[in-house]
């Protein structure tokens, strides 16, 4: 049954997969820098190894902004945000995952009557404008220096043109990894606290958490979205707003993997945090207006020419339209769920405080159980030394 | 990516003899038209020879670099541009060498006072197409001096445009025969053409420039 109230999530990782890889290798795709093979090769291994490795630090503001506690409601809340994605795209309007689903997440706070934690909503409504602001001044910036740098260079136009699809394949990796660390609090998020998934180790060399197990799974659907629906997307990308060169587009990939890379990263946060310094939130980004910032920031070191205001205005009505969008058919689908398929989307504190206490026994009497083992070998082995050394007396 | 690397350096290699030929046949024309000039028809064969060599290989060179160029789909972004520029370089050493041809097949008559004109003529018009090569060799490597080797081009090419205008005033106000002086009129005209070629190459260089500005 955990594997049918999945889809709705595998379901929301391809609409990702298929959508935002564009992001980062489309521009290099559709100037046809980087076969599409290599680039779904690519994007899709390393969206999983930052999913896996670095997925926890965005879910975890999301869980803070509504813990969808039945896997029913988690199953719902992730369809709603996916279905929104899905006819938003259809119909050819601005769509961002991030927005969805937090929409959806909000939808399910107040069908539920669960309050919405209103620090970790402003702290990720602020990100969806701090995040394009800074893709454009990370990409004014990389723009200044790469040109610098480029003129003083003097290296061949095709040496340079070998070196840019290096660079291109790189920082693509560098964006994947980034997007599945940022992103798969997205697709997985809503289902960490109602996953059943225990500990799994993979031929002794690594062990994942339940948790990092539900992010390898939205990985992979990520990168099924990737290699089968992403190639049509990347083939148009990238010339609506403002025409990319190769470095720019790399650029622009470059800027925007670094802002997924800074609302995504643990270990940053630590290392702010432990310098004093304030530390940047966790929160999931939407890559598309990364794009739209990076792009942005690049027509403005170049003063600003050519840029499609209308179409940048549309891309910016996405950031209101997707949340309500999603919310109202969360709201609407939980409605459903709960009335007609007579299924739980809301556990009540009660109930969910006593499948913690009863986790929390369990991990008791399991610990117990590992220190009643440890301690009776120490008995046996103190037995056996005991045993030995009256051996040797009597022979003596 | 060491593959890449190779054919991108064995093009790079291509690309340069290209030029050198564009170059090659510049300073071959020049040298002809003083043989002509001086009477040595001699030493014009040889030179004919060379310059007609120079043009068949770099056909060939530029073919090379085409198929190059689209088979291991190189500069993608690029490649519309430099394919412009290398047929539009190759037209210019296609009129060098018939111009040349033209002198040893025509036998062209001119008069002794305007001689010197044609040397000065011949000699600004491949001063452009000398800085016309610089120009593209520029865009490849060293694009923020595009605009100067373009600004000097521009110069040899007006500069031209004088000496032939001069030359034409001269040859249309003596008695000799109309036909002499149409003849005459035609050769100024044709080695001013190849000036006016190579800033046609260097119009075309320096909007793939802009294009090649990040």
């Amino acid at each position: 049954m955990i594997w049918f109230f999945l889809l709705s999530g595998l379901f929301l990782g391809w609409s990702l997969g298929s959508n935002d890889a564009a992001n980062i290798f489309g521009t290099a795709v559709g100037t046809r820098m980087i076969k599409f093979k290599t680039a779904a090769i690519i994007g899709s291994i390393f969206v999983i190894i930052g999913a896996v490795i670095s997925g926890a630090g965005a879910s975890h503001t999301l869980g803070k902004l509504g813990a969808v506690n039945a896997i029913a409601g988690s199953f719902t809340v992730a369809l709603a945000a996916a279905v929104t994605v899905a006819w938003m795209t259809k119909l050819k309007l601005p769509v961002s995952t991030s927005q969805a689903i937090v929409g959806a997440i909000i939808g399910w706070n107040l069908f539920t009557g669960s309050p919405t934690d209103m620090t970790s909503l402003y702290k990720i409504l602020s990100t969806w404008v701090i995040c394009p602001v800074l893709t454009a001044v990370f990409a004014y910036l990389l723009y200044l220096v790469f040109k610098k740098w480029l003129l003083k260079w003097e290296v061949h136009l095709l040496r340079q043109d070998v070196y840019t699809r290096m660079g291109l394949i790189l920082i693509g990796a560098f964006g994947a990894y980034s997007l599945g660390a940022n992103n798969i609090a997205n697709v997985m998020g809503v289902f960490v606290p109602a996953h059943p998934f225990g500990e799994m180790g993979f031929l002794d060399l690594f062990t994942l958490s339940g948790t990092q197990v539900l992010f390898l799974i939205g990985g992979l659907a990520i990168s099924v979205g990737i290699f089968t629906y992403s190639k049509k997307v990347m083939m148009t990308v990238g010339n609506d707003i403002f025409k990319l060169t190769p470095i720019a587009a790399l650029i622009v990939v470059l800027a925007e993997s670094m802002v997924l890379f800074l609302f995504a990263s643990k270990s940053l946060e630590h290392f702010l945090l432990s310098h004093g310094l304030p530390a940047i939130p966790l929160v999931p980004v939407s890559s598309s207006q990364a794009v739209v910032g990076g792009v942005v920031g690049i027509a403005l070191a170049k003063k600003g020419r050519g840029i499609n205001y209308r179409i940048l205005g549309k891309i910016s009505s996405g950031w209101v339209t997707t949340p309500i969008a999603a919310g109202v058919l969360s709201f609407i689908s939980l409605f459903f769920m709960q009335n007609v398929f007579n299924l739980e989307v809301y556990k009540k504190p009660e109930a969910t405080a006593t499948i913690l206490q009863e986790k929390a026994g369990t991990t008791a009497i399991a610990a117990g159980e590992k220190e009643f083992r440890k301690i009776s070998i120490d008995e046996i082995e103190n037995h056996l030394t005991t045993n030995k050394r009256s051996d040797k007396n009597e022979t003596l | 990516m060491t593959l890449l690397f190779k054919q991108t350096k064995a093009l790079e290699k291509k690309l340069d003899d290209y030029l050198d030929l564009v170059i090659k046949g510049a300073f071959l024309f020049r040298v002809g038209v003083k043989y002509y000039l001086n009477g040595d028809m001699d030493d014009l064969e040889t030179r004919i020879e060379s310059i007609n060599e120079c043009e068949h290989d770099g056909d060939k060179l530029r073919r090379d670099i085409e198929s190059a160029l689209y088979t291991e789909t190189l500069i993608p972004e690029s490649r519309g541009d430099v394919l412009g520029l290398l047929e539009a370089c190759d037209r210019v050493l296609n009129m060098t060498a018939e111009t040349l041809n033209q002198f040893y097949t025509e036998l062209p008559f001119f008069l002794p006072e305007v001689k010197e004109q044609y040397i000065n003529l011949s000699e600004v018009c491949m001063t452009a197409v000398d800085q016309m090569v610089a120009a593209v060799r520029a865009y490849f490597k060293d694009i923020v001096n595009v605009r100067d080797y373009i600004r000097k081009v521009q110069l040899s090419e007006s500069e031209s445009d004088k000496i032939a205008r001069k030359i034409k005033h001269t040859v249309f106000r003596t008695d000799i025969q109309l036909s002499q002086k149409m003849h005459m009129r035609y050769f100024a005209l044709h080695i001013e053409l190849i000036a006016d070629e190579a800033e046609d190459v260097c119009d075309r260089l320096s909007i793939a420039a802009i294009k090649r500005s990040l």
